[in-house]
């Protein structure tokens, strides 16, 4: 069989850094993409997409279905390939050094695809050898990525006797055996109940104050305010807003937002109201949420007020509710 | 930050690493350990059962075929049917499954390996399996009269070589299914007329042109011939050719299954 093997380079464990490196002003980001457009046939999935990930730092990636936040993940793992524009993985080009990206990179699916059959270390076990991570410490990488996940007790179950919960916290555990730098969590939280999701959120929290990068793609606004120092807004494949939550907030949405209640009629004139004094709007069913217009409302429109926040500034740059 | 350069501290990785072949192939082997029975029991069981039914219907109307004893005739060609039934077969619908419904590949891909080594890996476990299931027939035929020989060291060998095609072969077909129906068509409408034109059951000299015309083009026909041969003995070039014929199938099949794998996989 033409196995090339012993002349050819692999993967030294040893001669990596274990500890992540701390962002210095010539560290390579972990993620730069430039001008990325990825077609399928007359699709444009992606058009044009600038996106930077600073090592060490945690990036969301926001937007409605179809926006192209699948794709661009895809593209990241050379799993898509793209049309034109740069990429750039850890300092590597993509495609071609997508693999030594790769071997320093995890992965969290969307879709589950762990071994059902196979129990909760043998999944690990699997991955182990396949991100290459060495014999001699490939016992140590399984229960130390068990114990992050909190799986040390089901370490024997079938992946199929796992609650959603626990798969996808499985998931979380498969990515980290070979102490990636780069995560890429591919909306982790979804379809979770709220306390489970808050579970994942400590969790990433924890990877994030380790010093790894992650690039988060959700649909989960909170999600994203809470874990993320930055946010890329995605709309029609390239992104409309870059910046920190707060920053975004405040420059898209202003402090506060005031919530007006009403018949639909009666929402529908709010809404023109607004329109001609120049403030933006919002419908969220039932009511309309009037954004930036601070006093000037008092004596105008009567609602509550409540304080912005980055759903708010999603809606407004992408037209689009959250499903 | 414009000025990024290529930070390069691992040396850049190579085509068909044996790291990445080998990761893949763990995959399976322990997958193998929670399904290895019911596999184990339709590769071999199969081919057992042609073997028995043709052994004892059709040897009792013939005592020889093109010169051997009918048990000697069919022992050895079974091996061959073997290596279609565990090497194709399990390429096609496990290949589908994992791609389609278990996004298994998903989770190779985003590790360090290429489709091209997911795909040689994945053929080569299979090869492994069909040499041994290969022989299992044909042993069963030696408790029926079918005399061992040195030669049938080899088998596993052939076996395997020809599993490896085989089953690059069935991860073609399926990268290219759309469907799993799909691969009725290629069932009815290639493997089974290629099993039966093989020489396995009875020999090709007395069929008409273009049966014989069809078996020479046919894997499992080169296959049938060379395992023969090494069990009663070599018959020179004749079976250089057929291994030869073997060895290209494997290398365009695996080349195929590559191609179209990574048509599939990558978008």
């Amino acid at each position: 069989m033409p196995l090339v093997d012993d002349q050819m380079p692999t993967i030294e464990r040893d001669d990596r850094e274990i500890s992540p490196p701390t962002p210095t002003p010539t560290a390579p980001a972990a993620i730069r993409l430039r001008r990325v457009v990825k077609r399928f046939g007359p699709l444009t999935a992606v058009a044009g997409l600038d996106l930077d990930l600073p090592s060490g730092t945690c990036v969301g990636l926001l937007g409605p279905n179809g926006a192209g936040k699948s794709t661009t993940m895809k593209m990241l793992t050379a799993q898509a390939i793209a049309d034109e524009g740069e990429l750039e993985v850890l300092g590597f080009r993509l495609p071609a050094d997508s693999k030594q990206a790769r071997a320093q990179m995890g992965v969290v699916p969307q879709l589950d695809n762990l071994d059902v059959s196979l129990t909760v270390e043998q999944n690990l076990l699997v991955f182990a050898h396949l991100y290459r991570v060495p014999k001699a410490r490939r016992q140590a990488a399984i229960d130390r990525a068990l114990q992050i996940a909190n799986l040390i007790e089901r370490r024997t179950s079938k992946a199929d006797e796992l609650s959603g919960g626990m798969r996808r916290r499985l998931l979380i555990a498969r990515a980290l055996l070979h102490e990636p730098r780069l995560i890429l969590l591919d909306e982790p939280t979804v379809g979770l109940d709220p306390q489970v999701r808050q579970e994942l959120w400590a969790l990433i929290d924890r990877l994030r104050s380790e010093g790894v990068s992650i690039l988060m793609s959700t649909h989960y606004i909170e999600e994203a305010e809470r874990l993320c120092d930055s946010v890329t807004i995605m709309s029609h494949g390239s992104a409309v807003a870059v910046g920190a939550p707060q920053a975004l907030i405040a420059e898209h949405a202003g402090a506060e937002a005031l919530e007006v209640y009403g018949s639909p009629t009666r929402l529908g004139q709010v809404e023109a109201m607004a329109r001609d004094r120049g403030w933006r709007t919002r419908r969220t069913g039932t009511s309309v949420a009037v954004l930036g217009a601070g006093d000037a409302a008092d004596g105008v429109l009567e609602g509550e007020r409540r304080t912005t926040n980055l759903e708010d500034v999603f809606v407004l740059l992408t037209g689009e509710e959250i499903s | 930050m414009a000025t990024t350069t290529t930070a390069a501290p691992t040396r850049r990785l190579g085509r068909l690493e044996r790291a990445a072949v080998r990761g893949v192939m763990v995959r399976e082997i322990v997958n193998f350990s929670s399904f290895w029975r019911s596999s184990t029991f339709s590769s071999t069981v199969d081919p057992t059962i042609y073997l028995l039914a043709f052994g004892f219907g059709f040897g009792s109307l013939v005592s020889t075929v093109a010169g051997y004893d009918y048990i000697d005739f069919v022992g050895t060609g079974i091996v061959a049917t073997t290596v279609l039934f565990s090497g194709a077969f399990p390429a096609m619908y496990s290949t589908f499954v994992k791609y389609q419904f278990q996004h298994t590949y998903d989770a190779i891909l985003a590790a360090p390996v290429d489709t091209e080594e997911l795909v040689t890996a994945e053929a080569l476990w299979i090869a492994a399996r069909t040499g041994t299931y290969g022989c299992v027939p044909m042993l069963v035929a030696v408790v029926f009269g079918l005399d061992p020989s040195w030669g049938m060291l080899l088998v596993p060998l052939i076996a395997a070589l020809a599993g490896y095609g085989w089953a690059s072969f069935g991860i073609f077909i399926a990268a290219k299914a759309k469907t799993i129906e799909s691969f009725s068509y290629w069932q009815s409408g290639l493997l089974t007329p290629l099993f039966l034109v093989a020489g396995t059951f009875f020999p090709l000299d007395q069929l008409p042109e273009w049966a014989r015309i069809l078996g020479n083009v046919n894997p499992l026909y080169h296959c049938v011939e060379l395992v023969r041969h090494a069990v009663f003995g070599f018959e020179g070039w004749a079976d250089v050719g057929h291994l030869a014929f073997l060895v290209a199938f494997a290398l365009i099949a695996w080349r195929l299954a590559v191609h179209y794998m990574e048509r599939r996989l990558i978008l």
